[in-house]
């Protein structure tokens, strides 16, 4: 996803001179294009994040699109007063990009996981929150953040992520989800870097006689209601999927709708992170087998949930 | 380029200033009183240093607040709302008579300075630590679209605690922007005991300085030279500047200065009186 992240935001600053990129001391050569074409519009702002986000918003205050970007914890729970103040209450137009979402950097342990931060983010007043599934759904998300005025969060996974879209998506709209397989049985909302765990539990339920509708929920915030409305009118079972702590992330904001909608629905499942520091070593295929998120698991736990 | 014209480089008028700093701490005690709201002694330290600003230095039109060349003046220190409110008024962007519905219920005038509420307000400020950072990116933002104008941003002593001001200046003289400018209102308390007792500034310039900044300390009631050396950005050193305003809180009320206590009480009304006699106001 990071590698179409540079390419899209060097297209983007081509095309408009108001796209300024701010990282946090990480993409060593990954933006080598952006900075050769816009070497005025490039800063290394250093291992210093408060001060990056203050800076990000006091340029979109004055009329510039920044984009601010580096691992997940450190660009969103590090300076999340910064967010809030600066880039929120100001509704300043700074599209803040994070790498590692969930737990892509397994390896690296707890404090480079992020497990939380969709949870801190949405609650913000004026923030906008989008886990791109796949590249493609990067690019998209991207495009649509610079094509608006407010502030958004984008949650990438890190690199070499299936692509599970055939091409660019020329209609991408923040808070439009995506269908990415149908179904009548079951419907799987999948946002962000689960999507081809979702895509997997899906062609395992197929196995099974079971069909299932794959939607890759990218925005977070603001819902998509269309979308809920129909899959919980539609199906016998919705679960959500996210590699995100069960507390405040994309289930849980279903299950605050699903509340204050009075929504009528029959079973509904929450796929998610623990309430727990996640300390083993090991990379993300190793920590999602633990925790019960890989498609054969998703899909074993809505087998038993039906039966 | 696109460039600010600058009128002021005449030389400050010091008795026509002093006249009109004390008429903005008569306001700001006023305000304080009517509203019962805290934080007089902080406004009132800093108001020789709006004064040299925004009747000196700064390039502004208070019948443009968003003109793209204006010079900017960012109370980081956002505590001193009131004398900031009093400040805008007093030059013209909103009634003085809306200085009455200070802490009022439903008014613009909040404790501490809203975003995107009040024209002249650059910035929403009362968490300390952010007017720098964000007054660093309004700079890159002007370097990057040819603009040419300043940033000034004001800061409390005791804001110098948070680790963010010095992420900034650290970035600040990385990027050399001269055309940014720090005034620190070093009146030796913060907000419930004494500055260099809570956590070592000492020696503030010097670390300014180590920082990368052209830093200098002055006298942050001598609104003359106050005038003078804000009036001088850039300066030419090729660095942001830095200046150590040494103040008194609460300057200018003798039962105020140097008294903590007035960080949170707000005056009586026969205090009020006493305060405007000392300040010369009838």
């Amino acid at each position: 996803m990071r590698n179409a992240f540079a390419d899209e935001l060097t297209k983007l600053g081509n095309e408009d001179p108001r796209v300024v990129m701010l990282s946090g001391d990480i993409g060593n050569r990954l933006f080598d294009k952006f900075k050769d074409k816009h070497p005025s519009r490039f800063f290394n702002c250093g291992v210093a994040e408060a001060n990056m986000m203050g800076v990000a918003a006091g340029m979109a205050m004055n009329g510039l699109r920044p984009v601010a970007y580096t691992i997940t914890p450190f660009v969103t729970t590090r300076c999340l007063e910064q967010i809030r103040t600066d880039v929120c209450y100001h509704e300043a137009p700074v599209t803040i990009v994070a790498v590692g979402a969930g737990l892509a950097y397994s390896g690296l342990g707890p404090t480079h996981h992020a497990c939380e931060d969709i949870s801190f983010l949405r609650s913000i007043p004026n923030m906008v929150v989008i886990c791109p599934g796949d590249a493609f759904e990067v690019r998209g998300a991207l495009r649509a953040a610079m094509q608006q005025d407010r502030p958004v969060y984008i949650r990438m996974g890190k690199k070499g992520e299936p692509v599970m879209h055939k091409g660019p998506i020329a209609d991408f709209r923040i808070g439009k989800a995506i269908t990415m397989a149908e179904g009548s049985d079951v419907c799987l909302l999948s946002t962000g870097n689960m999507l081809p765990e979702a895509m997997e539990a899906a062609h395992r339920l197929k196995d099974k006689g079971i069909s299932a509708e794959v939607v890759s929920f990218h925005t977070v915030k603001p819902l998509d209601e269309e979308k809920l409305k129909q899959a919980f009118a539609r199906f016998k079972l919705v679960a959500t999927i996210e590699e995100h702590s069960l507390i405040g992330g994309f289930g849980a904001a279903v299950s605050e709708w699903l509340v204050d909608t009075e929504t009528q629905h029959k079973k509904f499942l929450r796929f998610g992170t623990p309430d727990a520091f996640f300390k083993k070593s090991g990379e993300q295929e190793y920590a999602r087998e633990v925790l019960g998120l890989t498609g054969h698991q998703i899909a074993d736990k809505i087998v038993h949930a039906l039966s | 380029m696109n460039v600010a014209v600058r009128s002021a480089t005449a030389t400050p008028d010091a008795a026509a200033l002093k006249a009109q700093a004390a008429k903005l701490r008569g306001k700001i005690i006023e305000m304080s009183h009517k509203a019962q709201a805290a934080h007089l002694a902080s406004s009132l330290s800093c108001a020789d240093v709006l004064t040299a600003a925004y009747w000196h230095v700064l390039n502004i039109d208070p019948k443009k607040p968003k003109d793209p060349l204006r010079d900017r003046f960012i109370l980081s220190k956002g505590h001193a709302a009131a004398a900031l409110y009093a400040t805008l008024a007093m030059k013209g962007y909103f009634p003085v008579e809306e200085l009455d519905t200070y802490c009022q219920d439903g008014g613009r005038l909040a404790e501490h300075p809203p975003a995107n509420l009040l024209p002249g307000v650059e910035a929403a400020t009362g968490s300390l630590g952010h007017g720098l950072p964000l007054g660093c990116g309004i700079a890159l933002s002007g370097r990057i679209k040819g603009e040419n104008f300043r940033v000034y941003a004001l800061l409390s002593d005791g804001e110098n605690n948070e680790g963010s001001v010095w992420e900034a200046a650290m970035f600040a003289a990385a990027q050399k922007l001269e055309n940014v400018c720090v005034i620190v209102d070093y009146n030796k308390w913060q907000a419930t005991a004494r500055s260099n007792e809570t956590l070592m500034l000492a020696p503030l310039r010097d670390k300014w300085a180590a920082f990368g900044w052209d830093a200098r300390e002055i006298d942050g009631h001598d609104v003359g030279a106050l005038a003078e050396a804000m009036q001088r950005i850039p300066n030419g050193s090729g660095k942001p500047v830095a200046l150590i305003a040494h103040t008194v809180k609460g300057k200018g009320v003798s039962f105020m200065e140097d008294d903590n206590n007035w960080h949170y009480r707000a005056p009586t009304a026969d205090e009020v009186v006493k305060a405007h006699k000392e300040l010369g106001l009838s």
